[in-house]
Parts: structure tokens; sequence; C-alpha cells
């Protein structure tokens, strides 16, 4: 159990440092120089030199790799090239929409998707079951943006119900807060939702044809009995897992949304930079959003291990 | 209780109406896409505009029907890079399984597999410029571990066989044998996985193309369409309705095929969505 913990942690180790390799070639290689867009078309070559110098662009790629990996580690992204901030401080504003965002969609997906799939489960092969296998195929099938513009359609210009998009901060009060990240929410937890419902739905199934609940039902209990003291318990290992991964994937996944309610997160703060090219943000926030990926990789697998017992001796 | 035939048979024919528009707009389209015609704009649906026109007074079923073009090519593409690739990778992990090669393999999957696809996918097209191959590159790239995987799993389970043992005893190699008794048998899981990553192509285009770094105008693209309607939503709900619902029929239409798919070829799963 040790060693398989040590061999995660070694390749979630070996992971972050390949992705910063990655992460940093790629931005190395992109065109353009910071400077010079920094300083516009007219500046002169000597005024683009200071700055260069200034930046630390005329240092070697290996230096400001190892200047940048060390920044990171202790917490200072550098300073944006277009804003001229500290850009710990830029990522730390967007943060507050971005992680709010993904734990209200995560709330909703979850909310929605637990009951679906039991009660899929529960009536399988019935005309409930198909509803919902048929809901959660259209789910799936939408894109959540156009999902987005439609609620926009219906919820922000038609009824007035929400604003269209923007953000006003948190400094108005919660209810405002959650109320501007209400349909960016609900446009990023109907494909996870449908996804997490299947999951939910077939491993209860799975669970359900085991031989230690055809017990519980020789012993007389009722099938509901049954789902809610001894199928639902296993079979909600596999959804956590979902639930998990579910996460990071809408911290870095919400880009599009962000962009289709103009709201100021972590993911529109990636493609403004990039625009930009403002290489030091774009640099770090994909290293920020990659870490939390690997991160909560890594913490599934760990949270795994201890709850299946099973799986600690296989080696992985 | 739906038969997996019945999935397949709707599959069939969502994915056929895609495909026969694109066919189709090869030869004929009702009007020239990249012709602007303002005096035209915003034309409601009528018998010469079916789904009307749009706010640069473009025909919207012509550009559906080329834009169905735009998504089908590059999916279609992505989807081959991952096969092409990731297949391959597969055998030959599961050829020296336990080695370094399949150790190798195995985390650089895991690796690519850890980033989040999308903002690697923006990073490449903003790096090396929006444009439609740019993007199929982006998606590509992140079907090859997902092929890699499949197959390799597959190809382990069917390494254990009896008429894999009988080859090795006959003498042949590990790569003759990868090819011609592995590769055929995996054949059907192959297919069925192609499909999903088709329908996910499908997706991963109209995203990068909606925030402008797929396919540039004047090609029309599904993504495209749909950022420019964002505006006109309140003016002309159909231009944003239109291309989604384009979207939609195509990666239903795909995903059931893959379920209706794995199901005809598996006899294993048969039933399974009785479960």
């Amino acid at each position: 159990m040790i060693k398989y913990f040590f061999r995660r942690l070694f390749t979630f180790v070996l992971s972050l440092a390949l992705a910063s390799i990655v992460i940093f070639s790629l931005v190395e290689i992109a065109p353009g120089d910071p400077a010079s867009f920094m300083l516009g078309i007219n500046a002169q070559p000597d005024t683009i030199a200071a700055l260069r110098s200034e930046l630390g662009l005329d240092q070697p790629k290996i230096n400001r790799y190892f200047d940048w990996i060390g920044g990171m580690l202790t917490g200072d992204f550098g300073i944006s090239y277009t804003y001229r901030t500290n850009v710990t401080e830029m990522v730390g504003d967007r943060l507050w929409v971005s992680l709010p965002l993904a734990l209200y969609a995560l709330f909703l997906s979850t909310v929605i998707a637990i009951p679906t799939g039991i009660y899929a489960a529960a009536k399988r092969g019935k005309t409930g079951d198909f509803a919902v296998i048929s809901a959660t195929q259209l789910g799936i099938a939408i894109p959540n943006f156009w999902f987005a513009i439609i609620l926009v359609g219906i919820f922000a210009i038609k009824l007035q119900w929400f604003s269209a998009g923007g953000f006003s901060g948190w400094k108005d009060g919660l209810f405002n807060g959650i109320t501007s990240l209400t349909l960016p929410a609900i446009a990023l937890a109907l494909p996870q939702a449908a996804i997490l419902s299947r999951v939910m739905r077939s491993a209860l199934i799975e669970t359900l044809g085991e031989d230690y609940i055809r017990t519980a039902r020789a012993k007389g209990l009722s099938s509901a009995q049954t789902i809610w003291t001894h199928a639902l318990r296993n079979a909600l290992i596999p959804v956590l897992t979902i639930i998990g991964l579910q996460f990071s994937f809408l911290l870095a996944g919400a880009i599009i949304i962000e962009q289709v309610f103009y709201l100021p997160g972590l993911g529109r703060l990636v493609f403004q930079a990039i625009t930009q090219r403002d290489l030091i943000v774009v640099e770090s926030v994909v290293m920020l959003l990659v870490f939390a990926v690997i991160l909560v990789n890594f913490i599934v697998d760990i949270t795994y291990m201890l709850v299946d017992p099973r799986l600690r001796q296989d080696s992985i | 209780m739906i038969r997996p035939s019945t999935s397949l048979q709707f599959g069939i024919l969502l994915c056929l109406i895609p495909m026969i528009m694109a066919t189709i707009s090869f030869f004929w389209q009702p009007f020239d896409v990249p012709e602007l015609n303002i005096s035209n704009r915003l034309q409601p649906v009528s018998l010469t505009h079916p789904f009307g026109t749009d706010h640069f007074g473009r025909d919207m079923l012509s550009m559906i029907m080329v834009g169905a073009q735009t998504s089908i090519a590059v999916a279609f593409v992505a989807v081959g890079i991952g096969v092409l690739f990731g297949v391959p990778l597969g055998l030959f992990a599961a050829n020296w399984r336990g080695g370094f090669i399949d150790d190798g393999i195995m985390r650089f999957n895991d690796l690519v597999f850890a980033f989040p696809s999308l903002v690697i996918a923006i990073l490449i097209t903003a790096i090396a410029g929006p444009s439609a191959f740019n993007a199929i590159v982006a998606i590509g790239i992140f079907n090859i571990p997902v092929f890699a995987r499949i197959s390799r799993g597959a190809a382990l389970s069917l390494w254990q066989r009896e008429f894999i043992l009988s080859a090795q005893v006959a003498g042949k190699t590990g790569l003759r044998i990868s090819t011609e008794h592995v590769l055929p048998n995996l054949m059907h899981i192959l297919i069925v996985q192609a499909t999903i990553q088709f329908s996910l192509g499908i997706l991963a285009e109209a995203g990068l193309s909606y925030i402008g770094l797929g396919a540039q105008p004047p090609t029309p693209s599904w993504g495209r369409m749909l950022a420019d309607a964002q505006t006109m939503v309140s003016l002309a709900p159909r231009l944003a309705i239109v291309p989604g619902v384009a979207i939609i029929i195509t990666v239903l239409g795909l995903n059931l095929l893959g379920d209706g798919l794995r199901d005809a070829l598996d006899p294993k799963l048969r039933g399974s969505m009785k479960k």
C-alpha cells in the first residue's frame, strides 16, 4: 500500500515536471516577441532590447525555465507583460469566479445525476429508465456553449430573470454573485449531469447483480430497502471518482462558457492572454490548470485505494 | 425497452442527414455561400430560404450544408490521427507488455490524459494560428492516447488466448502476430471507439470555431455560425437554433451509432442495454 502510494506520488511529480516542460516549450515556440508586441510597431530596436532585458527575455532558455518553475513553487507567478501587475494577484482574483462556478456546476450536476441515475437503475428496462437514458443521450450531444446561448435567449433576454453575462463580483452580496453564475453553471452542468447519471445507473445496476444483494432480498428486504441500505454504498465508489474528475474538467473546461457569459474567470484570462501574447500569464495559468487536473487525479487514485482494499494489492 | 438494433437504426438515420448534406454541397448548394447580400439579410423562413438568411444575407441552409463538410472533415481526420498513431502504440505496448516500452507508452498516455485537452487545444491553435488544419492537429493529439489505451487493453487479453499461443508456437514474430491476429480481433472495439471519438471531435471543432480558433471565414462552420448568432439571439433566435440542432443531430447520431455498433459487433455485450 505504501509502495503503491509512493509509485503514484512519483508519477504525480514526474507528470508535473513533464507538463511544465511541454508548456514552457509550447509557449517558447510561439511566434511573436512579447517585448515588441508590448511596445507596438513603431518601437526603436534599442528600446525593445532594453525591455527584453528588463523582462529577462535575453536570458538563456534553461535559466528562464528554472526561474519560472522556482517562482511557481514559491507562489510568485511573475509580472504580466500587458497589465504590468502581479500574475499571482490576477490569478487569485479570477479564481474567485472560476472556483465557485466549477463548484456550483458540480453541485448541480450531482444533484441532478444521482437521483435520476438511481431512479433509472431501479426502473431498469421500464419506461422511466428509457426516459432517463434518452435524456442523457441528448444531454451528452448538446454542446454546452450552445445550451448557454439558448439559456441567455430564454432567461436573460426574454424573461429577464438573469443578466445575460458579466460578473459584478462578490462584494454586492452572495445572492447577486450566485445569481450571475446560475446560467453559466447550468450550462456547464448539463453534459456532466448526463454522464454522471449514466455512471450512477450502470454502477447501481452492476451492484444490484451481486450475490449479497440477492441474499438481502432473500432475507425479505424490499427492493427500495436493498438499494438504500446495501447497494448504493458500493455503487457510489465509481460515481465519486467521476465527480472528482469532473471537478477538474469543470475548472479547466469553463473557457468557452466564460467566453459566452463574459465572466472574468481563469479560462477567459488564458484566452485573453493568448491573444495579447502575454506569455507569462499563459504559461502560469495553463500550468496551474494542469496542476489542478493532475492533483485531482492523484487524490482520486489515492482515495480509491483507501476506499477499495482490493486495489491495495494490485500493482498499477 | 429500446432494442440494440433500434439505436443502430436511429443512429444511422441521424448520421445520414449531415453526411448527405455535406456530399450534396460538394456539387450543388442552394446559394453561393461567400456571397454577401446585405439587402437580403435576416430573411425569415421561406421556400427560397428554408432556414432563412443570416445578418449578412447568406442562405442558412447553404451554410449548414458547407458547415457539415468542415465539421465532418475536421473530426474525421482527427480520429484518423488517433487511430494511425494510437493503435500501433497500443499494439507495441501489448507486444512488449511489462517492459520499459510498455511502461513508457502508458506513462506518456497518462501525461496526455492529464492535460486539460481544451486548454491545450486552445494553446496549440493560438500558437500555430487559428485554422481548420491546426484544429485537426489539436483535437487529433488527444485522440492518440485514447486509441493507444483501448488497443493495449484489448490486445493484452487477446495475448492470453490459445490461438495466439498457437501462432507463437508456429514461430510467428510478435509483430506478425500483432498485425495478423491481434489487430483483426480488435477491429470491432476500434470501430466503436472511433465513432465515439468522431462525435467528441464534432463537439470540439464546434467549440474551437465558436471561440474563433477553428476554420476561418469565409469557410462556414457550425461553431462560427453560433458565435455570429450570439449577438442576434434576441432578433433572430433561429440563427442560433439551426446550427445547434445540426450539431446535436450529428453528435446524437454518432453516439447512437456507437452504442448500436457495440451491441451488434460484440455478441458478449448483446442485451446489455437491458441490464
